[in-house]
């Protein structure tokens, strides 16, 4: 049972960090912002929530895995703000360039 | 597999610090510094420091970070007007620093094995405070007279700050600086996470007492939901001047000092807690101080009063 749980967390974090690294080459290599963010959050989610969900069968009880749970929660919410914070400001300085 | 991590943080790191050094826009080199900063707390956490580890990711990056930025944003109008230091004054301070750098590593390199350390008799009296994180025992028990002088330090820091203030709008209100814009999606924000992030700060004081945390990283996090809600512009800039705002400032010190008086008629000395009431009175003070800390400090963030009271 612990080994079935082990390999659940190694599967669920080794794909989280591939998404992680999916993400970096996204931000490193495409062309503009918008491309940019989009690579970068819905990589970042999609990573953390993985390595969350990976590292769920190690939480010591339902206190730690709802602290987990929290975490990619949070994160999700301040990294979509914070992304349609940049992409309007991306608009904004677009309209101003051309108007 | 521990080491290379840690390895790898510690390299990272140092790239990190070099390339905030290097980089010539204010605003990114701000940025590079709060990633440092959360990296450095990570450091803290391998060290099993995590009460440093706290402190450092609130204050260290957080508030700090936040003060930066507004400095970058009110400094970028004038910034490309200003040359770079010449070769000289970098080649003193690269040698100063490189002085201070290799003084710290001769001093850890040099310790003798074991450590010199006081931690077995700190941890032998704590049981006596009733406290059971040993970090908030040596904060207010064995140090309780460093922790008030800093707490005063950080009001007279915002005295300093206020002082900037012009005469006519001396007791104004801040102007928050970048301007607010205003935007739903950070008005979302603003009305979606202060319970929660206010919750969390008055816990974190709570903890403090028994786990990592404290007053000033519960404090820090008052701080940035309040810091939050005023970019929203969900809450208004308060006036300085306003009496219950500097009752505000001053109740933390103020508590902890009658406290501290006190000690000399009920223990016989100054900043010493009566037998027995050592846990309730501390957990007092690191309320008020949470909540003084949490003003303090998002008072230094939004800066001198720029404006005057509009009727």
């Amino acid at each position: 049972m612990t080994r079935a749980l082990d390999l659940l967390t190694i599967a669920g974090v080794s794909a989280g960090c591939f998404f992680f690294v999916a993400g970096t080459v996204g931000l490193l290599r495409f062309p503009d912002a918008l491309t940019r963010m989009h690579a970068l959050t819905k990589a970042d989610n999609l990573g953390l929530g993985l390595i969350v969900l990976g590292l769920l069968p190690q939480a010591a009880g339902l206190g730690h895995a709802l602290k987990l749970v929290a975490i990619w929660l949070f994160a999700q919410i301040s990294s979509a703000v914070a992304s349609q914070l940049i992409a309007g400001a991306v608009l904004r300085n677009r309209s101003a360039i051309w108007p | 597999m521990a080491l290379a991590f840690d390895m790898g943080l510690a390299l990272l790191v140092l790239v990190l610090a070099a390339w905030t050094i290097r980089v010539q826009d204010t605003f990114s080199a701000v940025l590079a510094f709060v990633a440092l900063g959360l990296l450095v707390a990570l450091i803290w956490v391998r060290l099993l420091s995590v009460d440093v580890a706290l402190t450092e990711a609130a204050i260290g990056s957080g508030v700090t970070g936040a003060l930066l930025l507004g400095a970058a944003a009110r400094l970028r109008p004038t910034e490309s007007a200003i040359a770079p230091p010449g070769a000289a004054w970098c080649t003193v301070a690269g040698v100063l620093c490189a002085i201070i750098t290799a003084g710290l590593l001769a001093i850890a390199l040099l310790l003798p094995d074991p450590a010199p350390t006081l931690a077995p008799q700190a941890m032998a009296s704590l049981p006596q405070s009733g406290l059971g994180n040993p970090v908030t025992g040596v904060l207010f028990v064995y140090r309780a007279l460093d922790t008030l002088l800093e707490k005063v330090v950080l009001v007279l820091a915002l005295v300093g700050v206020w002082s900037l203030a012009l005469d006519h709008v001396w007791g104004g209100i801040p102007a928050l600086w970048p301007a607010t814009r205003p935007d739903s999606t950070l008005t979302f924000l603003a009305e979606l996470l202060p319970p929660v992030g206010l919750l969390l700060g008055i816990y974190m004081c709570w903890t403090g007492a028994d786990h990592p945390g404290g007053a000033f990283q519960g404090g820090a996090l008052l701080t940035a939901m309040w810091l939050l809600g005023l970019l929203a512009g969900v809450r208004a800039a308060p006036a300085t001047g306003r009496l219950s705002l500097r009752l505000l400032l001053v109740a933390g010190p103020m508590l902890f000092l009658v406290i501290g008086l006190t000690g000399f008629a009920l223990a016989g000395a100054f900043l010493a807690y009566p037998a027995g009431y050592a846990k309730a009175l501390i957990v007092v003070a690191e309320a008020a101080l949470t909540l003084s800390i949490g003003v303090t400090l998002g008072l230094l963030a939004v800066g001198p009063a720029e404006r005057t009271r509009s009727p």
